[in-house]
Parts: C-alpha cells; sequence; structure tokens
C-alpha cells in the first residue's frame, strides 16, 4: 500500500489530528474544571463550594493528563515546533504551570488542612484555576497572531485570554447544571447565563482577527469553493448559541430532564470553534513558519508511537468511560474509604 | 549569571522537587494494594483504618506528583531544544509511551481508588487500587529507560546529525537500565517504608496505640528491614555496571584522581577543582580496588586521565551522603525489626528515630540521583550529546532567572505545607472525631449514589 509505503507524507498529518483530538479533548475536559475552579470565587456557601468541587474531584487529574499528552505529542512528534512555540511562551506558559501547580494541590490540600487554613487553599484553588484559563486564552491569542508582539496584537491576547476564561466558566457552569440540583443549580444556571455574552463576543473576536492577521487565511476562508464549505461553521455556531440562551432561560426545569443540554451545547461551541482553527491553520504547525511536514520527526519514531497510540487509545476511551459511568448522576460529598 | 547553569538550576530544582513525590507514591501504592487486600481476606478494621490513613497521604503525594510533573514536560522544550532535536527519535517514543500506558491508567483509576470504595464492588475497588499501582510503577519503567539510554546509549545510529533508533529491544534493555530500575524501585520502598514508620511512631508517641497504627508501623519496619539490604546489593551492582560504562562517575564517587593500582577508600576528603586532588583525605588503602575491581592491587582509573570529566565534590558527597543514610537505615531498622519481634513494639527512642528519619528516603533519593546526573557530566547523552550543546540559545538568562525565582518560592511553600499536613493528618487521625461510625449499606445501586444517599465515610 502505498499510503502506508509513505510515512513520511501522512504521519505528520495523523499526529496533527492525534493532537488536535488531544487538545480539544484538553480543552473540554479540563475546560469544565477549571471552570468550576472559576466560579467557586463567586460568593457561595462553603458548603456548595464543597459540592462544586467535589463535582471535579474524581476527574481532574486524568483531565490534565490530556494535556501532559497534547504538549507530549508536540514534544515527541513535531520537536521543533515544540521548541519554537514554547519558547516564544515562555512567560506565559511558566504564568498557567504556576496556576496549574496551585489549583492542583489546592484540591488536596483543602481537604485535609484545619478549617481556618481552608479559606487560603480555596482562594489559591480559584486563583490558580483563573490564572490558569487567563494564560492559556492569552497563549491562544498570540499564536492566532503569529507571536507577533505589538501592542495590538497583545491587546488582542489579553481579549483571547478573558474570552477562554469565560468559555471554560461557561462550561463549567453548564457541568454543574448538569451535576448538581436545588439551589446551586440555580446559581450554576445564572452563572451561565451571564457567561454567555463574552463567550459569544470571543468567538467573533477570533473569526474577524484571524483571516485579518493572516493573508494565507483570509485567501483560504474567502475563495470559492471554502467560502461555501465554510459557511455552515459560523452559522451552526450562532444556532447553537441561540439554542443555549433559550435553554438557559427555560432552566432549571421541574423533571430535570434536560439538565445536560447547556453542557453538550458547550461542548459543541468548543468543537466548532477548535474546528475553525484547526482547519485555518492547517498544515501549518508553528503559523506561517513551520509545516506539520517540517517539524516532523523521524517516520520510524512516528510509526513506533502511532501503533502504540492506536493500541493504548481505545483502552483509555474505555476505562474513561468507566470512571465517568462510576461517577454518573449528581454529585455527591466526596470521601476517602 | 550564565544562562546554562541558570537553566540546569531550574531544571534541577524542578526534577528534585518532582521526584519527592513518585518516590513515595510508586511504592506507596503497592502498600496501599497491600492493606487493602488484607482488609478483604481479614475482614479486619485495623487494615482498613490503615487504608484510609494511607490513602490520604497517597492522594496529596500524587497531586504534587502530577503538578510538579506537568512542569517539565514543558521545561523539555523550552530549556533544552537540543535535547528532543537530537535524540527526540528515541526519548519521544519513550515518553509517549510513558503517557499512554501509564499517566493516564493511574490518573483515571486514581478518582475510583479515591472516593469509590462504596460506589463499586470491593473486587472493581481493589482492582483499581492495583492499576493505579501498576501505573505509577509503569511510569518509572519508562522514565527510568529514557534515563538509563541517556547514561548508556544503545540501539541507534546517527545519521544528519540526529539520532535514529535501529534496535529497540537493545534501546529498552540498556546496559544500566536493569540495575538503575531496581536500584530506583527499592528506593522508592525505603522512601515510603520510612515514611510509613515514621508517621506511624509519630502517632504512636502522640498516644494514637490503635491497630491500625501498629499495622502500619510494623508494615513501614519490617519493609524497610527487608528492603535494605537488598538495596545495598542492587546498589553495589549498579556501581560495577557504572564502572564498566561510565568509569568517570566512579572515580569522582570514590574522589580517585591519580589512576592507580591498590586504590584507597577516600572515607573523607574535601575534593579540590584547582590543584585536582582532596585535602584532608581519611583513606584506607587498597579498598576501592577490593571492592570495584575484586583484586587488592587493581588498577582504578582517576578523575585525572578522562578527557570528559564531571565536578568532583558533589558527585563525591551526594554519593557519601546516600550511602551514610543507607547504613542508618539499615540499623534502624533492623533494631526496630528486632524490637517488634521480641517486644511487639519499639521503645520510644526507636520510635523517635524513626521520626527523625521520615523523610530520610528522600535525601538518599536525592543524593543517588544527583551522583548519577551529575556524574555523567558533560554528557546529557553519553557519547551523543553534551548539557551545553542541548541548551536553548533564544530564551534569556534573565527570564530563566526571573521564573526559577517563582519555581523555587513555590516549591519551598509547597514543600513546607506538604509536611505540615502529613504530620497534621497524623496528629487528627487520633482525635476522637475522626473515628466515623460503622459503614452503612452500600449506595443504591452499582454506580448511580442517587441525591438522597449519602455516602459513608
Amino acid at each position: 500500500m502505498t499510503l502506508f509505503a509513505d510515512g513520511a507524507t501522512w504521519l505528520p498529518v495523523a499526529f496533527a489530528a492525534l493532537m488536535g483530538a488531544a487538545i480539544l479533548l484538553y480543552v473540554v475536559l479540563d475546560g469544565y474544571d477549571l471552570g468550576v475552579g472559576i466560579l467557586t470565587g463567586a460568593p457561595v456557601e462553603p458548603a456548595q463550594r464543597d459540592r462544586m468541587i467535589a463535582s471535579i474531584g474524581p476527574f481532574w487529574d486524568a483531565n490534565e493528563t490530556w494535556l501532559v499528552l497534547a504538549v507530549g505529542l508536540l514534544l515527541v512528534a513535531f520537536p521543533q515546533a515544540h521548541g519554537a512555540i514554547l519558547g516564544a511562551l515562555y512567560l506565559p506558559v511558566a504564568v498557567m504551570l504556576l496556576g496549574l501547580i496551585m489549583r492542583g494541590v489546592s484540591f488536596e490540600f483543602r481537604a485535609k488542612v484545619s478549617a481556618n487554613h481552608k479559606r487560603l487553599w480555596d482562594r489559591l484553588f480559584f486563583g490558580g484555576s483563573l490564572l490558569t484559563a487567563l494564560a492559556q486564552g492569552y497563549m491562544l491569542g498570540l499564536y492566532i497572531v503569529g507571536f507577533e508582539r505589538t501592542a495590538a496584537h497583545v491587546a488582542f491576547a489579553m481579549l483571547t485570554a478573558l474570552c477562554l476564561a469565560a468559555g471554560y466558566a461557561f462550561i463549567g457552569a453548564a457541568w454543574l447544571i448538569m451535576k448538581t440540583e436545588r439551589d446551586l443549580q440555580r446559581r450554576a444556571v445564572t452563572w451561565a447565563r451571564a457567561l454567555l455574552w463574552p463567550v459569544a463576543i470571543g468567538l467573533a473576536a477570533v473569526s474577524v482577527v484571524t483571516p485579518l492577521v493572516s493573508e494565507r487565511i483570509f485567501a483560504k476562508w474567502f475563495s470559492l469553493p471554502n467560502l461555501v464549505l465554510l459557511a455552515p461553521v459560523p452559522l451552526v455556531t450562532a444556532a447553537v448559541l441561540i439554542g443555549l440562551h433559550m435553554a438557559l432561560r427555560a432552566l432549571p426545569s421541574r423533571t430535570d430532564r434536560f439538565c445536560w443540554l447547556p453542557f453538550a451545547g458547550a461542548v459543541a461551541i468548543f468543537l466548532l470553534g477548535f474546528h475553525g482553527l484547526a482547519y485555518s491553520f492547517f498544515p501549518y504547525v508553528v503559523p506561517e513558519q513551520l509545516t506539520v511536514w517540517q517539524a516532523a520527526a523521524a517516520p520510524e519514531a512516528l510509526l513506533i508511537m502511532f501503533v502504540g497510540a492506536m493500541i493504548v487509545l481505545p483502552v483509555i476511551g474505555l476505562y474513561t468511560a468507566f470512571a465517568y459511568r462510576v461517577f454518573w448522576g449528581k454529585a455527591t460529598d466526596l470521601r476517602y474509604v | 549569571m550564565d544562562p546554562l547553569i541558570l537553566a540546569r538550576i531550574q531544571f534541577a530544582a524542578n526534577i528534585s522537587f518532582h521526584i519527592l513525590f513518585p518516590t513515595i507514591t510508586i511504592a506507596l501504592g503497592w502498600v496501599l494494594l497491600f492493606f487493602k487486600l488484607r482488609f478483604s481476606a481479614t475482614g479486619d478494621e485495623r487494615w482498613k483504618d490503615a487504608y484510609r490513613f494511607w490513602v490520604k497521604v497517597f492522594a496529596l503525594s500524587f497531586a504534587l506528583g502530577v503538578v510538579s510533573g506537568i512542569t517539565m514536560s514543558f521545561q523539555f522544550g523550552t530549556n533544552w531544544p537540543g535535547f528532543m532535536n537530537k535524540v527526540g527519535n528515541i526519548a519521544g517514543p519513550l515518553l509517549a509511551y510513558e503517557v499512554l500506558t501509564a499517566f493516564f491508567l493511574e490518573a483515571t483509576f486514581l478518582g475510583i481508588m479515591l472516593f469509590g470504595w462504596n460506589r463499586v464492588s470491593n473486587r472493581v475497588h481493589t482492582l483499581a487500587t492495583f492499576l493505579v499501582a501498576f501505573g505509577t510503577t509503569m511510569s518509572a519503567f519508562w522514565i527510568l529507560v529514557l534515563n538509563s539510554w541517556m547514561q548508556t546509549p544503545a540501539g541507534f545510529e546517527i545519521r544528519d546529525g540526529v539520532v535514529h533508533a535501529t534496535d529497540w529491544w537493545a534501546i529498552i534493555f540498556n546496559p544500566s537500565m536493569p540495575y538503575r530500575l531496581t536500584h530506583m524501585l527499592l528506593a522508592s520502598g525505603l522512601t515510603a517504608a520510612f515514611l510509613i514508620a515514621g508517621l506511624s511512631s509519630y502517632q504512636w508517641l502522640k498516644g494514637n496505640r490503635s491497630a491500625g497504627v501498629r499495622a502500619a508501623l510494623k508494615t513501614g519496619v519490617v519493609l524497610g528491614a527487608v528492603l535494605i539490604p537488598l538495596q545495598i546489593v542492587a546498589g553495589d551492582l549498579h556501581g560495577l555496571n557504572t564502572l564498566k560504562h561510565q568509569p568517570a562517575k566512579i572515580a569522582a564517587m570514590e574522589g580517585i584522581w591519580e589512576t592507580q593500582k591498590g586504590a584507597p577508600m577516600v572515607v573523607f576528603g574535601l575534593p579540590d577543582e584547582t590543584t585536582r586532588s582532596n585535602r584532608f583525605e581519611i583513606a584506607i588503602p587498597n579498598i576501592a580496588s577490593f571492592y570495584l575491581t575484586h583484586d587488592w592491587y587493581g588498577e582504578v582509573k582517576g578523575v585525572n586521565d578522562f578527557e570528559h570529566r564531571p565536578p568532583v565534590a558533589p558527585v563525591f558527597f551526594a554519593f557519601r551522603v546516600m550511602v551514610g543514610i543507607g547504613l542508618l537505615m539499615l540499623a534502624v531498622s533492623w533494631l526496630g525489626a528486632w524490637q517488634l519481634w521480641r517486644r511487639g513494639e519499639v521503645r520510644p527512642v526507636l520510635a523517635r528515630a524513626l521520626v527523625a528519619m521520615t523523610f530520610a528516603g528522600w535525601v538518599a533519593t536525592l543524593a543517588g540521583w544527583y551522583v548519577t546526573e551529575i556524574g555523567r557530566q558533560p554528557w546529557l547523552v553519553t557519547g551523543v550529546l553534551t548539557t551545553a550543546q542541548a541548551a536553548s540559545k533564544t530564551v534569556g538568562a534573565g527570564l530563566v532567572a526571573s521564573t526559577l525565582a517563582g519555581y523555587l518560592a513555590v516549591y519551598a511553600a509547597l514543600l513546607a505545607a506538604y509536611v505540615l499536613t502529613l504530620f497534621y493528618l497524623a496528629r487528627r487521625a487520633g482525635a476522637p472525631h475522626d473515628h466515623a461510625p460503622a459503614e452503612p449499606a452500600r449506595a443504591g445501586g452499582d454506580t448511580v449514589a442517587g441525591p438522597g444517599v449519602a455516602v459513608p465515610a
């Protein structure tokens, strides 16, 4: 088969797809738990905060592993791009790591320290979650503008920082609508309503700026037949946003049958937004500098990883589904043993 | 300051902080499985109490390990781009397999292990505990394969200046891997053993004489007493392996500058890089030759006769710290095991010694890693890539220095919080309010705990 004979052609594309899938899974999965972390900063009862954190407690470790996989794939499949991208983003990466460290350890410390120290770890948990989200949004913005650092570009990156944080908080609120009940659920609905607008603004801003900063992307979008083929993406996104707006007005419902709807809508928005970005930037892994083929590791090394990934990833999918099944339904307080 | 030195300090700080926590969790996972299996077999509440306490320590240690590990996956590229550019075709797949076969496994089943006792069957919970322990060990396996390959590379060729794999079997089972992996797994076992013995002794001295504390104390002491002789043998074999493949490291460890027959064992000295000799040396003639070559007059090559040689003083001292702690562990754990056997409990003096040695495993493990990592210098990958070649040329010293200061402050605060929290948990475990009522009935249904169902403690 010629397809398999020419690994240097298809393997980099396959790894770009794998990395894209890992990033998408990461922003959805860690997105909701970072979002819940941001929302713990809202004025809530201590018991409600405990319940919010309990809803993500069994999952956050595995969720963050998708970030390790995404960065790991970048590192091992596109080593030159890893150095170029993370070197250009050195400071925001360091800020994000500090945020991830703060929130990750706060999960455990807040549940183990004495009552008078718990507030401190709660604040660190909120601060770390927010810092992580902002840093990731800032990096996304800088990536989109090709790491240019004029005042306008940095301002755009700050806007994406705020919007991604809002996006995480939105999917976090949607998660809470699904996983909680009564007063906390009502609050989550209020949060989700308030956050929907910044999410819409962020999506619009990225959609306008992306073709403006890159002639290549402009040409890609506004040429036939791409214009027709791509048109459904913003249209469907707008439809989902309107649908979410209407659903959130109706929630929480008495029977709670549709509590999962906002979360599904949030996932759809992340999926569409990510798809749009991925389509625009492919085949570049470092915008306008390195394509996936230029940055790729040797085909033999890629092949041995690809085979492993194809065997192991379905297994990971299975046991991840099992873990979600075990903690299915409304969140309850977490206790060891 | 030199950006290379700063980048090295930053990576050393991160990896030193990181290793503390996997060193605990790798072995503690298996100890928890042991507690769980004992409980399943006997139904004795003491094993459940021990599990209940130590699973909290595990959770806290695991979280610290995860967050510090994420930091490193970023730093490989930012601080050491030359590493992946040169040897990425080998390091890449090994790291990828670590993420795929270990990280997801441990992180996913951790949730069930920590919070699933009442949500899944006993068997599934035991399986989850096993898979977490297995995952941490797999992670250790892959990372030690990579580290060993960097020490003693094999199974590759260099084409166009880039390393390509030719034989994965030779890469994975490279000459130093079996020794290094064994040595590290035993180090993890000893770290966990002394942590368990130390914290349990602390509880014991504070008046908590519950059956769970006794069970944990005995487990820790006996585990330490069993593992330390094995570790001494494994360490010796690892040293002989190093002598064969990285003789300059051994010369630095021994503080032997000049090649000589009948080399002495340097008990103490101050290695001096300017005079290339030891000051204030206390040495016993011929011993080093005997244990390195098994011949009283065997020739041992000195540091000065190597073209590429590591700095002697840090390797020399770190090696003595490691060996010193190992001997102390031998004395304390055997005395403890003797007292437990003869009297059924340890004496207060020994209990205090065990408390003092709660984190002895950390010090020994760090010292051991400093020996092997500094001892490899100036190479990052022996004979293939130097540390200087791998360093980033673009990231400025100021940026590295400021982020380093940030990392150090956070690590120091977290380390203090971790140690204080462990002792706080130990004190609280003895307080009456922590004793939860007996197990109520299982929550309704296997998996779905309805809103009204209280999850029992």
